[in-house]
């Protein structure tokens, strides 16, 4: 099968309350990203769009990005769902055959609206929305279930907020670089047991592109030290509703990695770094047993020896993940850019040394319902 | 005309052009408040529409069960998520269940919460089924609850149909 390589990314600073508009931060971020490949508009077939309408307080909000992203007089379609998704679809319409060099843009402004409200309305309206549950509250029901189940207790979960709100120390685009301790996790305000604030990750505002190119042109249009190569995806969704699954059970995200590892050829032994989806604390080590990353139910205790640590065995979250800036949607193509920057080893004072195969996981739905895992190398 | 040229632009020779190269930095940036509200009618369904109307008349849980795996679910499914055949066997359950994980909830948003904190939602996992519901535990301090307790449903007295029939699930006694 033909490859498909990464040849250019583009981001946005990410941060609450940004003065862009979503056709600003999308011009942005495409501009850089064709910068970074070193093309223009021109070489660019078509489009794939990431949005949400629901965020965006607009319907068929992929429309009125169009012209920011360069997509006059292309072929453009959408993704509504997490930026790896996006990643997903851009890539089989060049693996079909029918497609050439192509943007996948995703974009997301949590701060101009409610991030309850809009996650309310992610569950059926018929059954489990009246009673008023949203992201966080779900989370917490998952993150209870976990622990429950694993013996993972909140203090190790708190070691990941610490982890990722350091790494973010060495990212300037990230949004919430901290030094904290445990005790401030712990201390943080409760919002819905046994999740704290600082087990959350916050409202961002941001955008991501990625210029995705089959492997015939990306060798025509980049070189070798820009190429980073899509090894490997798989995806997978478990079931719609929350008493349908056991919460605790990563059995989607582990028929989605071990795809992504049988098309790359690899196994979990061989990453050397992961951007993880971390919306909370809980998550990133409930993921980390899910991607093989570690034996199930023993993350915390790897977490506390330093395991998932910067210049640890497998860095997890480099870039400061999720807990340090979640622009919804842009979030897992931000991993990736984050993946491909550590491959370029151009990730400046965060850089994995030697990094050559990197996983970036993203999720759609409530308590990760579905997942989507690449694994990127040079 | 082709896309993206500017062959029919000739602004440019009728109107006075200025470069202004820093005006980013000084412009007020103006922001819209704005808010949508959109009514909607959602069907409930067959399936939903009975298991609904048991709780609103009878005050009875009810589950459906697949012909095939013979797993349980409340609420009833219109197929099974394993087997995807449909679901004609119903099942009455107790109404009890034991509480498999819970959150206490300390923020408030008025617009969505029908109660004010701080309440608790649990999945209950429902005698008799293979699934769990999410609900209110309610008739005990938040401190109280407890993974593995054992709960029984409230009924509100005037029932709508809806989910919130059931006022919440409290500790059996």
């Amino acid at each position: 099968m033909e490859r498909v390589a990464v040849i250019g990314v583009g981001q946005t600073k990410y941060e609450k309350g940004k003065k862009q508009n979503f056709s600003e931060m999308v011009y942005e971020v495409t501009t850089k990203a064709l910068k970074d490949a070193e093309i223009t508009t021109r070489e660019i077939d078509n489009i794939v769009s990431v949005s949400s309408d629901f965020w965006d307080g607009r319907t068929i909000s992929c429309m009125a990005i169009q012209d920011a992203a360069g997509a006059f007089g292309k072929d453009t379609s959408t993704v509504e769902g997490d930026g790896t998704f996006g990643a997903l679809y851009g890539m089989m319409r060049i693996l079909s055959g029918s497609f050439g060099v192509t943007l996948v843009v995703a974009h997301h402004k949590g701060s101009e609206s409610s991030m309850s409200g809009i996650t309310n309305t992610a569950f059926d309206p018929l059954v489990e929305r009246k009673l008023g549950i949203d992201a966080i509250s779900s989370a917490a029901l998952q993150a209870r279930r976990y622990m429950t189940a694993t013996g993972v207790t909140e203090r190790q979960c708190a070691l990941v907020s610490v982890k990722n709100h350091g790494n973010a120390m060495r990212n300037p685009l990230a949004q919430l670089p901290m030094e904290i301790t445990v005790e401030d996790v712990m201390n943080s305000e409760v919002l819905a047991s046994p999740l704290k604030k600082l087990d959350c990750s916050p409202v961002t505002d941001g955008a991501c592109a990625l210029v995705l190119a089959a492997e015939r042109e990306a060798k025509k249009l980049s070189t070798n030290k820009k190429r980073v190569w899509l090894m490997g995806v798989g995806h997978c969704s478990d079931a719609y509703r929350l008493g349908d699954r056991d919460l605790a059970d990563t059995r989607a995200l582990e028929e989605a990695s071990e795809s992504a590892y049988e098309m790359a050829g690899v196994g979990p032994e061989e990453i050397d770094l992961a951007e993880v989806y971390d919306a909370f604390s809980y998550m990133e080590l409930m993921w980390l047993e899910g991607l093989g990353l570690c034996e199930e139910g023993m993350s915390g205790e790897y977490m506390e020896r330093g395991y998932f640590n910067m210049g640890g065995e497998i860095p997890i979250n480099p870039s400061g993940g999720r807990l340090s800036s979640n622009p919804v949607q842009v979030a897992g193509l931000s991993e990736m850019a984050e993946c491909v920057l550590q491959l370029r080893g151009k990730a400046g004072k965060r850089q994995v040394k030697g990094a050559k195969i990197a996983l970036a996981h993203g999720i759609n739905g409530m308590c990760g319902q579905s997942h989507c895992v690449f694994i990127l190398g040079r | 005309m082709p896309f993206g040229t500017g062959e029919n632009s000739s602004i440019e020779k009728q109107s006075e052009v200025r470069e202004l190269g820093d005006w980013k930095d000084e412009v007020e940036e103006i922001v819209f408040p704005g808010k949508i509200s959109v009514p909607y009618s959602w069907t409930v369904g067959s399936t939903l529409s009975k298991w609904y109307a048991q709780i609103r008349d009878d005050a009875e849980i009810w589950a459906n069960k697949c012909a095939e795996c013979g797993m349980v679910f409340v609420p009833p499914k219109i197929k099974c998520i394993n087997c995807y055949r449909d679901m004609n066997e119903w099942v009455k359950l107790p109404g009890t269940g034991t509480v498999e994980t819970f959150t206490v909830v300390s923020y408030y948003e008025p617009k969505i919460h029908p109660r004010k904190p701080p309440f608790v939602y649990a999945v209950i996992k429902m005698d008799g089924a293979d699934t769990g519901l999410v609900h209110f535990i309610g008739g005990v301090k938040p401190e109280k609850v407890k993974v593995g307790m054992r709960v029984e449903p409230v009924f509100e007295k005037e029932r709508q149909g809806n989910i919130l029939d059931i006022r919440h699930f409290r500790p059996i006694a």
